[in-house]
């Protein structure tokens, strides 16, 4: 007890203890007007993931798609789905193109995504231009989906740079090999974007095994307490490497971290593509009208090895990787948007030409030996060289001069 | 409003004008070097970076309402605004990460890490990001950041606040490491570092943070100004801190003073020491240093930190390389041991003194 405490005037009710005055209680005040339910149902995610499109491509009747009230998902418009659709079969094709130039030897290494490509679409194509995108290593598809040049993606596993395009020029942070670091700088550009006034979202992806490290932790945490327009993207494909969730977190689900940090968390089925796009779309509108952020776990698994230098029969059964065969994007999306009329051989036709299209485009350019600059290696380590800098450009060119000299 | 006396009012002439000449007398006052201390030329450096472009942020631990726990951002949240200086959550890591975005997207981040080794967690962001973005987008990025380190010891602090991490950052290519010894650097320093595209690691010699100088920040404000519309800086220039003819000390940030006072005794026993402030560790300064040592042809490098693996060596490997024909005597170093900093009743033992500096200077073959 206090001093101060026994001046207040006695008013005969216990303290309140729960809902102070201040930025907690409106925004549960702002929930309950919006949605109809209590702010720990907001940020809890459904009991059930969302899924709209069932595995066999039909559509899941509303009762049964894991909505709830204040977690309504509207099906996704035709000309989004169609769009979607040929990012999807595009994304097939490039990680199938990839993974086959590292076999030919013309790229040092390949993470592919093949599987999850319904993921790697739906996070490009729910933000708009001015939108930034924050991706991992595996998520080269989304790149390109975003905008960047297919070739230019490639650069970071080609082996003649660490990345190969402008961030700035499409609002795709580079790919990030250290593991959820790149959620830090998600926050921060959405920071920046909001002291001036810009409506710009973020979204900024991470794997399962990633939110076990501390970065994912202090990113999310950051985001809600400076209430900042990040969504959190987990694609969780069950594995980081060989080590399956299981040994990651023991959580009910990887949404369910949302809620410790005062946002909203939902999960989905991340090989339905229009579950993605609907929950997705949603967030980011929530996001842009000042909701703060909100963290989407997508149930997805990784079709191939981690890379091509991984064997995963060393730590999965064949099994568990034919059951997932059955749940493949590609086939679901093609049987849905059939069924519903909006497309036909021609269209599937026209569609498959243009991810070959984007595949010779790759073959093209990662074909040809792009020679490399050795001054490059000094060129940008600082905006202007430091003496020490020049001196080792001067000896490394000395060295290169007098090895053409002895040709 | 303005308040009249009423002989003002009655038109006494003589009694307004010695007002107006007595607040002259005060603003020139005002304006004549005042004595600083350290913590005051950085913070005004801040606040002024911050009132000449609004993308200059400063943010991290305590360092709004509180003013930091060493008070260098003290009255920047009140002059500024909670948005333009503001406490995170404790979480370093999450500090710099958030600057790089902020940096990437157009801000001029400022932030502070409590302390040295309270660093320690960020060091994935620094090494991954901030010292390599920059070269990771093929220079498509910059990232115009400053973080603040206060560091080093001789102030009985509690063990993981004395560390000297110098080294860490300045092994890592793509950050610029940055450490004042005098109070006008300190100013002039932060006001370049922030002006700096590239990242820069602000060593602050904490038990520096209270001394005091005859400096006119006024002036340093002008001089910034004019040299930054010349597009010139001190950047990567050492200073002569004392001239001298017989040996060099080549000493940065908290080992300057001593290393000075260790002049000044050496003096008075008839030996000439030459005093190199570095300055700024990267970019280094090999021009000033090697003609120092080439004038006298006798050098000790002093630094708190530990000898093995540390600036010191490689201050010592840098001028061996570019003056052994010009040497009497093998560079020595006098560093902290290599053992974790010592707790508070201990570190007189482990910091350089003016007496081990002496004691390696006298070991410089004299008689050759």
């Amino acid at each position: 007890m206090t001093i101060s405490a026994s001046q207040e005037p006695n008013t005969g009710q216990p303290p309140a203890t729960d809902q102070e005055p201040g930025p907690a209680s409106e925004q549960a005040s702002e929930v309950q007007r919006k949605f109809g339910i209590s702010v720990e149902d907001y940020m809890l995610p459904a009991r059930r993931q969302i899924q709209m499109v069932a595995p066999d491509g039909t559509l899941k009747p509303e009762s049964e798609q894991g909505t709830e009230p204040g977690h309504e998902y509207p099906i996704p418009g035709d000309a989004e789905l169609v769009a979607a659709y040929e990012r999807l079969v595009v994304g097939r094709r490039v990680n199938d193109q990839n993974s086959a130039l590292v076999r030919q030897g013309r790229m040092a290494v390949y993470p592919s995504s093949h599987g999850q490509e319904a993921c790697q679409v739906a996070a490009a194509m729910c933000l708009s231009d001015g939108d930034w995108l924050f991706p991992t290593y595996r998520d080269a598809v989304a790149v390109m989906a975003k905008g960047v040049d297919p070739v230019q993606a490639m650069t970071i596993f080609r082996g003649d740079w660490h990345g190969g395009y402008d961030p700035h020029e499409h609002k795709v942070g580079i790919q990030c090999t250290p593991l959820t670091t790149q959620l830090l700088h998600a926050v921060g550009v959405a920071h920046a974007a909001k002291l001036r006034g810009e409506d710009t979202v973020v979204l900024a992806m991470c794997g399962d095994g990633a939110t076990s490290e501390g970065d994912f932790h202090e990113a999310l945490n950051f985001a809600a307490v400076f209430h900042l327009p990040v969504i959190f993207f987990v694609q969780n494909n069950k594995y980081a490497i060989s080590v399956p969730l299981s040994h990651q977190s023991v959580a009910p689900s990887l949404a369910h971290k949302a809620v410790g940090y005062g946002m909203a968390g939902e999960r989905v089925d991340g090989n339905d593509l229009v579950a993605l796009l609907a929950v997705l779309d949603r967030a980011v509108k929530l996001a842009r009208e000042g909701s703060g952020p909100l963290l989407v776990e997508a149930h997805t698994y990784r079709m191939q090895a981690h890379t091509n230098a991984d064997d995963d029969t060393r730590y999965r059964d064949n099994a568990e990787v034919s059951e997932w065969k059955a749940k493949d994007p590609l086939s679901r999306m093609d049987v849905y948007l059939r069924s519903r009329g909006l497309l036909d051989d021609d269209g599937a036709a026209r569609i498959a030409e243009r991810a070959e299209a984007v595949a010779t485009q790759l073959r093209e350019g990662l074909g040809e030996d792009v020679p490399v600059e050795p001054q490059n290696l000094f060129k940008y380590v600082f905006s202007t060289p430091t003496p020490q800098l020049r001196e080792q450009s001067a000896l490394l060119a000395d060295e290169l001069a007098r090895e053409a000299g002895a040709k | 409003m303005t308040i009249t006396t009423s002989s003002e009012a009655n038109g006494n002439v003589s009694a307004a004008t010695a007002r107006a000449a007595a607040a002259a007398a005060a603003v020139a006052e005002a304006r004549k070097p005042q004595s600083v201390t350290m913590a005051k030329a950085l913070n005004t450096a801040m606040a002024d970076a911050m009132r000449d472009d609004s993308s200059v942020l400063v943010f991290g631990e305590d360092v709004g309402r509180l003013g930091g726990v060493f008070r260098i951002t003290d009255g920047l949240m009140a002059e500024f605004g909670e948005e333009r200086c503001f406490d995170t959550p404790l979480a370093e890591s999450g500090i710099v990460g958030m600057a790089i975005g902020m940096a990437m997207n157009g801000m001029r981040p400022v932030i502070e890490m409590q302390f040295d080794a309270f660093a320690y967690p960020a060091f994935e962001q620094i090494l991954s990001h901030v010292a390599k973005m920059h070269n990771r987008t093929r220079g498509a990025l910059t990232l115009p950041m400053v973080i603040r380190v206060p560091y080093a010891g001789g102030i009985g602090g509690v063990e993981h606040h004395c560390d000297s991490s110098e080294a860490y950052y300045a092994h890592t290519a793509g950050l610029k490491v940055f450490t004042p010894a005098t109070v006008a650097d300190a100013y002039r320093m932060l006001r370049e570092a922030i002006d700096s595209d590239d990242p820069v690691i602000f060593m602050e010699p904490k038990k520096l943070y209270w001394s005091k100088d005859q400096v006119d920040l006024e002036a340093l404000a002008a001089e910034h100004a004019a040299n930054r519309t010349a597009g010139t800086s001190s950047e990567g220039r050492a200073a002569v801190a004392r001239s001298g003819t017989d040996a060099t000390l080549i000493a940065y940030g908290p080992s300057v003073p001593t290393a000075l006072a260790a002049a000044a005794v050496a003096a008075e026993e008839g030996r000439s020491l030459e005093v190199i402030d570095v300055r700024t560790i990267v970019p280094f300064d090999d021009e000033t240093v090697t003609a120092s040592v080439r004038k006298t042809g006798r050098a000790v490098v002093i630094a708190e930190a530990h000898g093995f693996a540390s600036v010191a060596s490689e201050i010592v490997a840098r001028v061996q390389e570019r003056c052994f024909h010009h040497l009497a005597a093998p560079i020595r170093r006098v560093t902290g041991f290599d053992v974790p900093y010592p707790a508070p009743k201990l570190e007189h033992y482990y910091l350089p003194s003016v007496d081990r500096i002496l004691d390696a200077v006298d070991d410089l073959q004299w008689e050759n």
